[in-house]
């Protein structure tokens, strides 16, 4: 994939999940309910929309970036895409496709990945395509780097600080032993953390602007992926069974009272042999 | 029997701990096969770990070409040795780079990948996987139905156990791709350590919240009394009180230790996801209405600053 010349053309991509203080549940073929449950636009993607935006603020010319939404879902999925135009992007594209339901994240990577050249050969290049750090609902945080072996662009990942100059950009990523800071030149697929800034809530102008903005529905023939690649048939994996978490039995609480929970918490502790 | 690949997990050749983990769960699968990836002066160090838990080949791999650039080099490493390895699975250490990995991987060699696994074990000597989803409200059983299972196991599913392997060191030299070296680490700063046990590794976690008011001073000691970790909730993490490294929930660590005290922590749902699978849960907090007591084997409604100085001295007297 080539980067646009002269401009900027961003996609971020975010997906519509069950809203994680509603209760979440499993259908009886161990999907996700995607349907009764209520969703909304996953929190940890509105920190890659605000990265996204902020790309395009900084920029010389922020009018010559465009962002573009992107989203594979079902119809409410659309839903995550207006916020994202709310907050600011330019555009959203949807990709909307009863055989996508129950897709793995092999097969979704796919699904974005030619949504993503698609995009690309229409408006003449695609520089950054922007993550969130995981999903708040599989939480797997594998599609950022499956788009990038898919796309074949470098993979700068898991930025909790986003700096760029021109097309060339660097982020701090924390890892597990280590702090780094990591480099790569664009195109590139970019993914961010909730440290990376807080995410703006949309104003009562990008409220109303939202609904001018385009929203393209694609489906899977109109990406040129063949519907038997994915879906929940075509899945690399499968669920065997799922269980609900038994509710945990109620504890023992006492109140305090002249160092009476002190005493009492390290005869609990002892009793559990944890001294 | 088959190979079954672990990556292993380390710093500067200094092997941790859930690499031990890692090799234990290969042997219910097949024949543990270690992969090191690093200086080839730490690689003999390196086998002479692993072996003892059971590897019975170690396949070296130089990283004089790789370890300048993030997680692609490391994936094209994996697909080679697989190519030429035929193996029955591979396991992962489930932190940040080892999912990244993992998920080129499964890209590379059309293969399903199971992330964050707490338990695997051998049917029909094929892996069955148990991972806690949807903040801990479920456990699933999932199994890979497409080419080589890939799987990302988290810390403290399975108890090391120590098991002569043969470690018979393999020099595997990998062909990196131009494009594998296209994200550069331009600098690396290694994390101080606290001198206490690894966050996710550690058998209790205290950890505190909002109530600190940002002195986690009593946190600290009576985590200390106890030889545990210290976490923080992620209130306490963006009033700037404690690293992000330190945080327990949905976007920072999910730990299960033995023993989670949660100090000054309402028990958002956030919160909740990173902890709930915990064997045994208390809580410190002054409001009795607070969700996380809905938790707990044992709470205290109270002062952390007046029961935690408290119940430290009373812990460090029984230890003498």
């Amino acid at each position: 994939m080539e980067a646009k010349t002269g401009s900027m053309n961003i996609v971020v991509c975010v997906k519509y999940v069950p809203d994680a203080t509603a209760e979440q549940k499993f259908e009886s073929d161990n999907t996700v309910d995607r349907v009764a449950v209520p969703g909304l636009l996953s929190e940890l993607d509105e920190y890659a929309v605000e990265q996204s935006l902020q790309l395009k603020e900084k920029n010389a010319d922020p009018e010559s970036v465009t962002v573009t939404a992107l989203t594979v879902g079902p119809e409410q999925a659309a839903d995550a895409i207006r916020k994202a135009l709310q907050m600011g992007a330019d555009k959203g594209v949807h990709v909307v496709d009863d055989a996508v339901a129950g897709s793995d994240a092999p097969a979704t990577s796919k699904v974005l990945a030619a949504a993503i050249e698609k995009i690309s050969g229409n408006e003449g290049g695609v520089d950054v395509v922007v993550c969130g750090m995981a999903s708040t609902d599989g939480a797997m945080s594998v599609v950022p780097a499956m788009l990038a072996e898919r796309l074949d662009l470098p993979q700068v990942t898991l930025g909790s600080v986003v700096e760029s100059q021109g097309n060339e950009f660097r982020i701090k990523r924390d890892g597990d032993t280590a702090t780094e800071i990591i480099g790569a030149t664009a195109p590139l697929v970019l993914s961010v953390t909730d440290q990376s800034g807080e995410a703006r809530y949309p104003s009562f102008k990008g409220i109303m602007a939202a609904k001018k903005k385009p929203l393209e529905s694609l489906a899977l023939a109109d990406l040129g992926v063949d519907a038997g690649e994915v879906g929940l048939t075509a899945a690399w994996t499968a669920v065997e069974a799922t269980q609900a978490r038994p509710p945990r039995t109620a504890g023992e609480i006492v109140t305090d009272e002249d160092g009476s929970g002190a005493t009492a918490l390290v005869g609990f502790l002892a009793s559990k042999k944890f001294i | 029997m088959s190979e079954i690949l672990v990556l292993v997990d380390h710093v500067d050749g200094a092997v941790r701990k859930p690499t031990y983990e890692l090799l234990t769960i290969a042997k219910r699968l097949g024949e543990p096969a270690a992969v090191f990836i690093g200086a080839t002066d730490k690689a003999d160090a390196a086998a002479d770990a692993v072996k003892k838990y059971g590897a019975e080949k170690v396949y070296v791999v130089d990283d004089t070409e790789i370890k300048g650039y993030l997680v692609a080099p490391k994936a094209e490493v994996l697909q080679q040795i697989a190519a030429q390895a035929s193996p029955g699975a591979i396991l992962i250490s489930s932190n940040a780079e080892g999912k990244e990995i993992a998920g080129r991987l499964a890209i590379k060699l059309e293969s399903g990948l199971i992330t964050d696994a707490v338990d695997v074990q051998a049917e029909g000597g094929a892996p069955v996987t148990t991972q806690s989803v949807f903040a801990g409200n479920y456990t699933v059983q999932a199994k890979v139905t497409k080419g080589t299972p890939i799987i990302t196991v988290k810390p403290n599913a399975a108890a090391p156990e120590e098991s002569a392997g043969a470690g018979a060191v393999e020099k595997f030299s990998a062909t990196i791709s131009d494009a594998a070296k296209k994200a550069q680490i331009v600098a690396s700063q290694p994390r101080e350590s606290s001198g206490r046990p690894e966050l996710t590794e550690a058998a209790i976690v205290v950890s505190g919240g909002r109530g600190t008011g940002g002195n986690f001073e009593p946190v600290e000691a009576f985590a200390d009394s106890l030889g545990a970790a210290v976490g923080a909730s992620r209130a306490a993490v963006d009033s700037g009180w404690k690293p992000h490294a330190f945080q327990v929930g949905q976007t920072g660590k999910t730990v299960s230790p033995q023993l989670y005290v949660a100090a000054g922590i309402s028990g958002a749902i956030q919160h909740r996801a990173g902890m709930q699978t915990s064997k045994t849960i208390v809580a410190i907090n002054k409001d009795e209405e607070a969700p996380i007591f809905e938790l707990v084997d044992f709470g205290v409604v109270g002062d952390l600053h007046t029961v935690l100085p408290t119940a430290t001295a009373e812990v460090t007297k029984r230890k003498g």
